[in-house]
């Protein structure tokens, strides 16, 4: 997360500029372009990045078909060891009793009871066996079973035509989903998965949406219209990130 | 070209189309390249990384923030260009014919200082190369939706190989763009009079 050392080459970017542009009497203003690009400085061009970000919102909202699903794989092909993959180290994982465990309920939702990982063993399951594509861009295929999300937030009665659902988690990680993505049939709320240490007892598997909009040790779910941003997508990751 | 008063006027050379969206491009390719190399540095795919100082964006989200703002503008431009370059004539006058032992002869000619050069005739090595990277562009495009969307567009994922091998089929897209470049620019540069009617339009006037 530090700023690039590309400060360090503009006195032979500059001289490059000055070939290139300067002598036809053109400037493209290619070095204030060129600094101000971390996302974190209030400057036009960051606030130019953050407008395309939100129009790659909308543009990938649009884009989304709920009937489409992600590609399914055999058995043969998971990944294993399954990469551990978080803002901190694996060593630094929430241990969850999940006897004493429950996932707690807010917003938008007519029953806000809590919810035992036994209650929610009790309903349908569902699993699959898909690809999680991680923003870094590397891949891994694994397997997720657990409860359809669609019935889940219907057996709840939360509000379908809310915006968004958001997560915050035990690792105080928290993320945010629009509700089509949500609805959608791969969407899972894993129970059991490639390996339990990443995200037990309950994590969301979203096959058409990035890995960090997959949140792990979840214990609270909530429905909401205002917008809840995210860990990542607080810090500049674009929000939507679909597959 | 000679006009009634005896003066020569330069001539045109690049039209006006071709000179705002090459400019565009370059832009949009220098954004596209240099935050790719930063989005590459995340997860290399072979055993080395892109020096980080000559990267775009800082950080991956920053990277990231640039590519997918730099897409429309490098496809955008670029479909104004391929529809111009199509009902204009301009690549039929330009580009055709291409011959690979013709491009190869050129190299020959050029590399012993031989090659004459024709302000506003592509040679056969130019024709050959900048249809090729139009080409690259387009197949870098393509992987990169491929990549970007897998699942929304998995059709066109599976025509690429799969996710992994979209990865590797954008990497090397990139790496074909940048050797385009090398010798693009070394070129720019060193032969004499071909720079400025990529801005002005025309050749200098003889003297």
């Amino acid at each position: 997360m530090k700023r690039s050392g590309l400060s360090t080459f503009r006195p032979q970017i500059a001289r490059l500029e000055r070939r290139l542009f300067l002598k036809q009497g053109l400037s493209l203003g290619a070095l204030s372009l060129l600094s101000g690009c971390t996302l974190k400085d209030d400057d036009a061009v960051d606030r130019l990045l953050f407008a395309m970000s939100r129009f790659n919102d909308k543009m990938q909202a649009a884009l989304f078909d709920p009937a489409k699903l992600a590609p399914t794989y055999t058995e043969a092909e998971i990944a294993t060891p399954f990469p551990f993959n978080a803002y901190y180290e694996e060593k630094d994982v929430p241990r969850i009793d999940s006897e004493t465990y429950r996932l707690r309920l807010s917003g938008l939702i007519a029953d806000k009871r809590p919810w035992s990982l036994s209650e929610l063993r009790a309903l349908p399951q569902a699993s699959q066996i898909t690809r999680l594509v991680c923003v870094e861009g590397w891949s891994a295929i694994g397997k997720w079973r657990g409860v359809l999300f669609r019935d889940f937030l219907e057996r709840i009665g939360a509000d379908l035509t809310a915006r968004y659902v958001g997560f915050r988690c035990a690792d105080k990680y928290y993320s945010s989903i629009d509700m089509p993505s949500a609805l959608h049939p791969q969407t899972l709320l894993a129970l059991d998965f490639t390996d339990a240490k990443y995200g037990d007892p309950l994590r969301l598997r979203i096959p058409t949406k990035l890995g960090f909009k997959n949140p792990k040790f979840i214990h609270e779910i909530f429905v909401a219209n205002d917008y809840p941003g995210g860990y990542w997508e607080d810090k500049g990751y674009n929000w939507f990130s679909g597959s | 070209m000679v006009d009634a008063a005896g003066a020569t006027t330069p001539r045109a050379i690049h039209p006006l189309f071709v000179r705002v969206t090459h400019w565009v491009n370059a832009f949009a390719i220098f954004v596209m390249v240099l935050s790719g190399w930063r989005i590459y540095n995340a997860s290399p795919l072979f055993g080395f990384e892109f020096p980080p100082g000559f990267t775009l964006g800082g950080w991956l989200a920053g990277a990231l923030a640039w590519h997918f703002a730099g897409m429309w503008l490098l496809a955008l431009n670029g479909a104004a260009y391929l529809a111009y370059g199509i009902v204009s004539g301009h690549f039929k006058r330009k580009f055709l014919p291409i011959s690979l032992s013709r491009a190869l002869d050129d190299v020959t000619l050029a590399s012993q200082g031989r090659l004459a050069h024709a302000p506003g005739r592509y040679n056969a090595a130019q024709r050959l190369l900048y249809v090729g990277v139009i080409l690259a562009v387009i197949v870098a495009i393509l992987s990169g939706l491929a990549i970007w969307k897998p699942v929304q567009l998995h059709g066109l994922t599976a025509v690429m190989g799969g996710y992994e091998a979209a990865r590797l089929v954008h990497f090397f897209a990139m790496a074909a763009i940048v050797a385009f470049l090398v010798v693009h620019i070394g070129l720019a540069v060193t032969v004499k009079g071909v720079l400025a009617p990529m801005f002005a339009g025309r050749a200098e006037a003889p003297r």
